[in-house]
């Protein structure tokens, strides 16, 4: 089947496996923080900030995309900053699909976190300060570790919202095959053209193989890391 | 030596304990609810009291009117919860070892060696926590709070979730380690027999206050029987 692909639907794949890769790892920093913080954190604009991290979920793709382009366009104020002093462009490029991804998957992400990290036992955070360690230590040592089949779950999750995201991506970076064209944004197009029947369905067999792979990988070491605790 | 003074009120419990224990081992008897846990948790630092003074030796741990609160993990208070709390994701070894790693202590030296030994732990370093004992959980719980090189010993009823035969397996073990390491220890009970094989003195707890106060031996007979 594989080898049956045209140069441009194996452009499609690898563009959206890399974009869905960097938008997991890139966010998964930020989602740790974010998960932290609303888990644990009391401080004012708590539920503003729980609020803000859920808007993706409940804004339509194609207004988060619009949002994406007015702040991360190359006249945006934040896309403007980040050019001149970083060189990073966003619009009609890959890291702005990665971009789009990332934030959609964000609730996703700092959600299954975030209750992964209140499922952790408070009194076993208590023993750790007996025994010397401090909060960062204690955090590290002990409640990252109990918490990873979350983290794990979480990352797992925004990776396959990357993998299927559409209106945020297509708003804000087009369509551009080799550039920002990724597996859904593929599909859509071969399924807009006439005798791109086969095509189409050859990615959506794609996509759905790549989930499927990306469910069992996390299924396994999920499964590893309980048998580590019991 | 252990000094105490404090008023500190939660839910329907009103605390209020003054007294010097002098040890080496101090039991703090009486029923469930009156306070007992409560105040090993003001001692540890894992809550602070609304008013008093809490001193250990020469160290001022709490006072309230000069705001001094030593946060717990620099009181060097080693605790043996009733609940054992031993980290599910590491190996018997790590959770021995946590303690004295954070402190940076040797972790393989005589000290090491002997609590191995007065525990019976060797047979379960590689083990995790879910395939434990009972019994065994709360004697690795001990090996861990005693090689951080505590300076107090904390135990909250260490024995209350264990069978009659388990407790006297548990109990000999605590002897050992009375005898054989000078740790001071306050150790919370409701047992008469554990009190009678372990302390020296005794402070009985009535809903928060020090009912009583004295040497175990003249204080033991004036005991209220216990659950156990």
């Amino acid at each position: 089947m594989f080898a049956a692909l045209t140069p441009e639907e194996w452009a499609a794949l690898e563009l959206s496996l890399k974009v869905a890769t960097v938008a997991t790892l890139a966010s998964l920093p930020a989602g740790l923080a974010v998960a932290c913080l609303l888990a644990r954190g009391r401080f004012p604009g708590r539920s503003v900030l729980d609020a803000l991290v859920h808007l993706p979920l409940i804004l339509p793709p194609v207004v988060t995309g619009y949002l994406l382009l007015l702040a991360f366009g190359r006249k945006g104020p934040v896309g403007a900053w980040l050019e001149a002093h970083f060189g990073l462009v966003f619009s009609f490029r890959w890291t702005g699909a990665a971009l789009a991804a990332a934030v959609m998957g964000f609730p996703l992400m700092v959600r299954a976190i975030r209750l992964s990290i209140e499922a952790v036992d408070r009194r076993l955070e208590q023993a750790a300060g007996t025994l010397g360690a401090g909060r960062i230590l204690t955090f590290l040592l002990v409640t990252l570790p109990l918490a990873l089949p979350g983290i794990l779950a979480g990352s797992v999750l925004a990776f396959a919202k990357a993998m299927g995201e559409f209106g945020a991506t297509i708003t804000f970076v087009a369509n551009i095959p080799g550039e920002t064209q990724t597996l859904p944004t593929a599909i859509y197009t071969f399924t807009q053209v006439p005798g791109g029947d086969a095509a189409a369905m050859r990615l959506v067999l794609i996509s759905v193989a790549v989930s499927v792979l990306a469910l069992v990988l996390s299924e396994w070491l999920a499964r590893g890391l309980r048998r580590r605790m019991d | 030596m252990l000094e105490i003074d404090i008023r500190h009120r939660v839910g329907a419990l009103n605390l209020a304990v003054s007294l010097r224990a002098e040890g080496p081992v101090t039991a703090l008897f009486g029923r469930s609810g009156a306070g007992k846990t409560t105040l090993l948790n003001l001692i540890a630092g894992l809550a602070a009291p609304d008013s008093g003074r809490i001193a250990l030796d020469a160290t001022v741990l709490f006072d309230r009117r000069k705001g001094i609160d030593v946060p717990s993990r620099r009181r060097r208070i080693g605790y043996v919860f009733q609940d054992a709390r031993l980290f599910p994701h590491l190996t018997v070894k790590q959770n021995l070892l946590f303690g004295r790693w954070l402190a940076r202590l040797p972790l393989s030296d005589r000290a090491v060696e002997q609590v191995l030994v007065l525990l019976d732990l060797a047979p379960l370093l590689a083990r995790r926590p879910a395939h434990l004992s009972g019994g065994e959980k709360q004697r690795v719980a001990l090996g861990r709070a005693l090689l951080a090189s505590p300076r107090l010993l904390l135990m909250d009823e260490p024995l209350a979730s264990l069978d009659a035969e388990r407790k006297a397996e548990i109990l000999a073990h605590l002897e050992a380690v009375r005898d054989e390491i000078g740790i001071p220890i306050l150790y919370v009970s409701h047992s008469r027999e554990e009190v009678r094989r372990l302390a020296h003195e005794v402070a009985l707890i009535e809903r928060g206050q020090l009912a009583a106060f004295g040497p175990a031996a003249t204080l033991l007979p004036r005991l209220p029987e216990g659950e156990a």
